[in-house]
């Protein structure tokens, strides 16, 4: 029988039921684009000679991978979203400084619904699994496809099931569970699946962290994660949505091509070494490793809680001289909320420097570029060779306490042992 | 539809960020996009790349969804990849801008740097002109190949005049 992702495609394919394998095409409920992925699908979209979007109240166009424009080539993308937006009369159009990181704001200002389908030109798309909607990363040319007629092919994923037991630790995160995850799976063990994570230990868990768990859905190579909506969701978009949308639950024996259960009342705080997401170990094990940089922030850990998390840590201490520690809330409202509780003259008092919401320093772009030989421990979601900066430099990928710890002390640090001096 | 080019080999999970690096991402002309093709992790191979097959093992293309990493590859003169495995997003992007992907597993321990190769997209079989080898491809599905026939989706929205 169905499970949720099977529920919510073959809604929007108007379908009785699916199967793992079966092509549909779906009726698309939102399109994002960014700056990066959305200008080729301007220029493909004139080039076909193509006058109006499908639906311009479902199209939302963000800037975020180079806030403010860092570059003459970066504010020309810009330009190019700004008037096709303009002429489009396209109904969310977030400019520089009026919204964040497209996947935080995807989530915040309600522009998804659960059982929706959604499909943005980025990979970490898959966000959005955590609010019950089925999203996925696709391509600028199947954008253009999609801004002309709504619609798009998928083959329906088989789907893997993770049940969750326990409770973490004090300093153990979302995010350190996703790195075990990615320590089992490995970088392509989800390819084509949808991950469905489930079980106490999920349903504990606030919507920034489910978010945390299903924006690094992609790292295992997954199409789409998800969780199932229940009473935390549904106060999460309370305020937030005010149009009826559709739960979708799973039949009491919902098939899943695999499961795997874990629980979390032991696990350490983890970390990604160089150069693969599933090159998982404990902190433990590689602490003492010396860094140049740390960074909190990004579409997997720059949310409210996240930051909280960190100055809970950072409070009073300073930042090790040897150490440089870069904050960037994922949105102008995460920014705001920091700033009005306090966390940003934490920040600030402890040494760290506090940046614009923006994508930059996750990809490389700009913000906090590594040079040469310079290593980073990083709460985003990929440490591949030169992702972050030259080739020649490294990243570990963990969780904000785990950064913040470990920013004071200089090097790697386990924030669950970790005492100021 | 016979594809003839030599091989350029490399490992598993070449991610987007070695095709393409991030910092190129402001870039709009695909010739000048080509120029760094591969250059996170083969800075060499714009020199190798004209009329090329790739040969790759699992999972390539794994990371963002950047078509840039596509089309970069595809205007560097890369005629075709056959790699063990692909991640789903660059898979969907390179037939949709009509550059032709082949999941092989065989191929990859009978080829050498350098090799000439030959596809044949419609049945999936792939000889090694170097060594006569040949292995077998899983075939494409046939709208899979129509897009790649036809030059990728843009042409076949251009025909249905949507």
């Amino acid at each position: 029988m169905a499970n949720i992702i099977e529920k919510i495609l073959s809604r929007a394919a108007g379908k009785k039921e699916v199967i793992p394998g079966e092509i549909i095409e779906a009726n698309i409920d939102c399109a994002m684009v960014n700056e990066i992925t959305g200008h080729l699908t301007i220029k493909y979209f004139y080039e076909l000679g193509a006058k109006e979007v499908w639906n311009r109240d479902r199209i939302v166009m963000v800037l975020d991978h180079t806030i403010p424009a860092a570059s003459i080539e970066a504010a020309e993308l810009h330009k190019i979203m700004r008037e096709f937006a303009r002429e489009q009369k396209i109904k969310y159009f977030y400019d520089v400084g009026r919204g964040g990181i497209s996947h935080q704001i995807m989530i915040e200002k309600g522009h998804v619904k659960p059982g929706d389908v959604v499909v943005g030109a980025d990979s970490h798309t898959c966000t959005y699994g955590a609010i019950g909607a089925f999203s996925t990363g696709i391509g600028s040319t199947e954008m253009t496809a999609v801004f002309m007629t709504g619609r798009l092919w998928f083959k329906v994923p088989k789907v893997i099931e993770i049940k969750v037991n326990g409770n973490f630790r004090k300093f153990v995160t979302p995010k350190d569970l996703f790195l075990k995850i990615a320590k089992i799976l490995g970088v392509s063990g989800a390819n084509y699946r949808g991950l469905e994570f489930k079980g106490p230990t999920i349903e504990n868990m606030s919507i920034a962290g489910r978010m945390t768990i299903c924006n690094m859905a992609i790292e295992v190579g997954a199409k789409a994660g998800i969780v199932g909506v229940d009473g935390k969701t549904l106060d999460y978009l309370k305020d937030r949505i005010n149009e009826p949308f559709f739960i979708a639950k799973n039949d009491q024996d919902a098939e899943y091509e695999r499961s795997l259960e874990l629980y979390v009342d032991d696990l350490p705080p983890l970390v990604s070494c160089p150069d693969a997401v599933d090159n998982v170990k404990p902190v433990s094990e590689v602490e003492g490793v010396e860094l140049d940089q740390v960074f909190i922030g990004s579409c997997t850990n720059g949310r409210m809680e996240d930051l909280r998390l960190a100055a809970e840590i950072l409070k009073g201490n300073k930042v090790n001289e040897r150490t440089r520690l870069l904050i960037i809330p994922a949105s102008q409202e995460v920014f705001l909320d920091a700033l009005r509780e306090g966390l940003i003259e934490t920040f600030l008092l402890s040494g760290a420097i506090v940046a614009n919401p923006t994508c930059g320093a996750c990809y490389g772009a700009h913000l906090g570029v590594l040079a040469s030989g310079e290593v980073c421990l990083s709460t985003t979601n990929r440490n591949f060779i030169g992702r972050m900066g030259s080739t020649k430099s490294k990243v570990y990928l963990a969780s904000p306490a785990t950064a913040a710890a470990s920013a004071i002390k200089g090097r790697i640090t386990d924030p669950t042992t970790f005492r100021s001096d | 539809m016979k594809l003839i080019g030599k091989a350029v080999k490399y490992g598993d999970d070449i991610n987007t960020d070695y095709i393409i690096p991030g910092k190129y991402m402001v870039l709009t002309d695909p010739v000048e996009l080509a120029k760094h093709a591969m250059e996170g992790i083969d800075p060499s191979f714009t020199e190798k790349s004209k009329d090329s097959i790739i040969v790759a093992g699992k999972n390539f293309g794994c990371g963002s969804s950047r078509e840039q990493a596509s089309i970069s590859l595809k205007y560097s003169g890369t005629k075709a990849i056959v790699a063990k495995s692909f991640a789903r997003i660059f898979y969907r992007n390179a037939i949709n801008i009509g550059l032709p992907v082949l999941e092989c597993e065989g191929l990859w321990d009978i080829v050498k740097d350098g090799d000439q190769l030959m596809l044949d997209l419609e049945s999936g079989e792939i000889k090694n002109l170097t060594n006569n080898k040949s292995t077998q491809a899983q075939p494409l599905p046939d709208f899979i190949l129509e897009l790649i026939e036809i030059g990728g989706l843009l042409n076949k929205l251009r025909r249905m005049k949507v």
